[in-house]
């Protein structure tokens, strides 16, 4: 992941997402209207959480295999990342639906959903502030981390599918389906979400970065203090 | 493992105070939802009763599952670990969380029928969903009761990690208690009963796979 040939990739397919998702036609739609551009930028922060929470995930079980402090940084800092993208993912959500739903908070069980999702990370760093022993710390915060990944699935993925929603593409509303996200729209969205997670990707490793290279001088001062 | 379990039941029987207080909690929290609707019992509708009763079965759940290893003096646990595998001890745990958690579910019940009303029609319905939560219950939060005993402020701890995971549990208890509540045909009951128990088998499979990495620490 050194070479930098995504990183221009990632930055411009997003300045053609904001250009495209702005400026090009859409279809009308009976009440989402206009606002069907939040696609371009509401779901892919979903996409960009999820696939940054799958990450960290990952990394997590790789740290109980060979517990190596990288790993840990590296599971963190995802899970870091991606909460930041649900975080973006919810207030986009929230503005859409102030203009669709009426109200910013309606009680959707997919809101609901995303905000739990949201509340295990945010008890996953709880969990960290309040382990002092370091390794003990990475160890049970990957365990957890593999806990919460786990029981989250049933939570964001089955659950919501199972219950009525007035979230686009449920029961009947309009949304990401075969006969109203038409070709154009793909043009645009596709790109944009391989655009806005590997942006994701991008911060990530350079807090990945900045964190091991604070771990280095750390590690110089104490030798040079010792 | 049968050892242990048993070694569990005997610790219970000695600190009888441990039990008598979880009952309090739970016949205080009852009392205290009596109290609240005591004048305007035609307030308390089935949706209110339902949401009641599960609050009261999920914290005490949590208290119970709780003292499981944050209860356990210092020490004691290096000596489990010298004499048995961590799965046993984990196994043993479930089964006798979820017995324990089982019988407190019941005696709520029993509590809310007494005090309040009992509005459930389907009996055997609602009867196996709480097995199948208090199962579920057990085994996510033994898991959990064991990071948090780890951790500085465990009982705070405990609260926040459980949250957000027995949630998917709790909703799909209340969804099936609801029909049961309105007395709707048990068929309609059968797929989220279904999914609650893949759930239990998923966190069970999760607590038992990743078990041995809290206990090495």
């Amino acid at each position: 992941m050194k070479s930098n040939w995504w990183k221009i990739v990632s930055v411009a397919l997003l300045v053609y997402t904001i250009i495209g998702g702005l400026l090009f036609e859409v279809p009308r739609l009976n009440i989402v209207n206009e606002t069907i551009r939040a696609l371009y930028f509401h779901v892919p922060m979903w996409f960009g959480m999820v696939v940054l929470f799958l990450t960290s995930c990952i990394y997590a079980i790789k740290f109980l295999r060979n517990p190596h402090f990288k790993n840990d940084v590296y599971s963190v800092e995802f899970a870091n990342v991606g909460l930041v993208f649900g975080i973006l993912g919810i207030v986009t959500g929230m503005i859409w639906a102030n203009y669709t739903w009426g109200s910013p908070w309606h009680g959707d069980p997919k809101q609901n959903g995303a905000a739990i999702a949201l509340l295990v990370y945010l008890a996953y760093f709880i969990l960290r502030g309040s382990v002092n022993n370091e390794e003990q710390r990475a160890r049970l915060s990957a365990v957890y981390n593999i806990f919460a990944f786990v029981a989250m699935i049933p939570l964001i993925f089955i659950i919501p599918r199972m219950t009525s929603s007035m979230h686009p593409g449920n029961g009947g509303n309009p949304g990401f389906n075969m006969y109203d996200l038409d070709s154009k729209m793909r043009m645009v969205f596709y790109p944009a979400v391989i655009g806005w997670i590997l942006l994701g990707v991008w911060i990530t490793s350079l807090r990945i970065r900045m964190k091991l290279l604070e771990e280095k001088i750390n590690n110089l001062e104490d030798e040079k203090s010792k | 493992m049968y050892s242990l379990l048993v070694k569990e039941f005997k610790i219970e029987l000695r600190r009888k105070s441990v039990v008598a207080g979880l009952l309090l909690h739970l016949l205080s929290m009852v009392f205290i939802s009596y109290l609240a609707f005591a004048l305007k019992q035609n307030l308390l509708s089935p949706v209110v009763w339902g949401a009641l009763f599960w609050i009261t079965v999920l914290f005490t759940a949590i208290n119970t599952v709780a003292k499981s290893f944050i209860g356990e003096k210092r020490g004691q646990d290096i000596y489990y670990y010298s004499i048995a595998s961590p799965i046993d001890i984990l196994m043993s745990k479930i089964i006798y969380n979820s017995i324990l958690c089982l019988i407190l579910a019941l005696t709520g019940y029993f509590f809310f029928t007494l005090f309040l009303s009992d509005p459930v029609q389907d009996k055997l319905i609602f009867i196996s969903t709480l097995t199948l939560t208090a199962i579920g219950f057990a085994s996510s939060l033994t898991l959990l009761s064991g990071i948090a005993s780890k951790a500085n402020n465990s009982n705070i701890l405990m609260a926040v990690l459980s949250f957000p995971v027995v949630i998917s549990i709790l909703l799909m208890a209340i969804k099936i208690t609801r029909n049961c509540l309105d007395g709707l045909d048990p068929g309609v009951s059968y797929n989220p009963m279904l999914l609650l128990l893949a759930i239990n088998c998923l966190v069970t499979a999760i607590s038992y796979l990743l078990f041995p990495f809290i206990w090495k620490s």
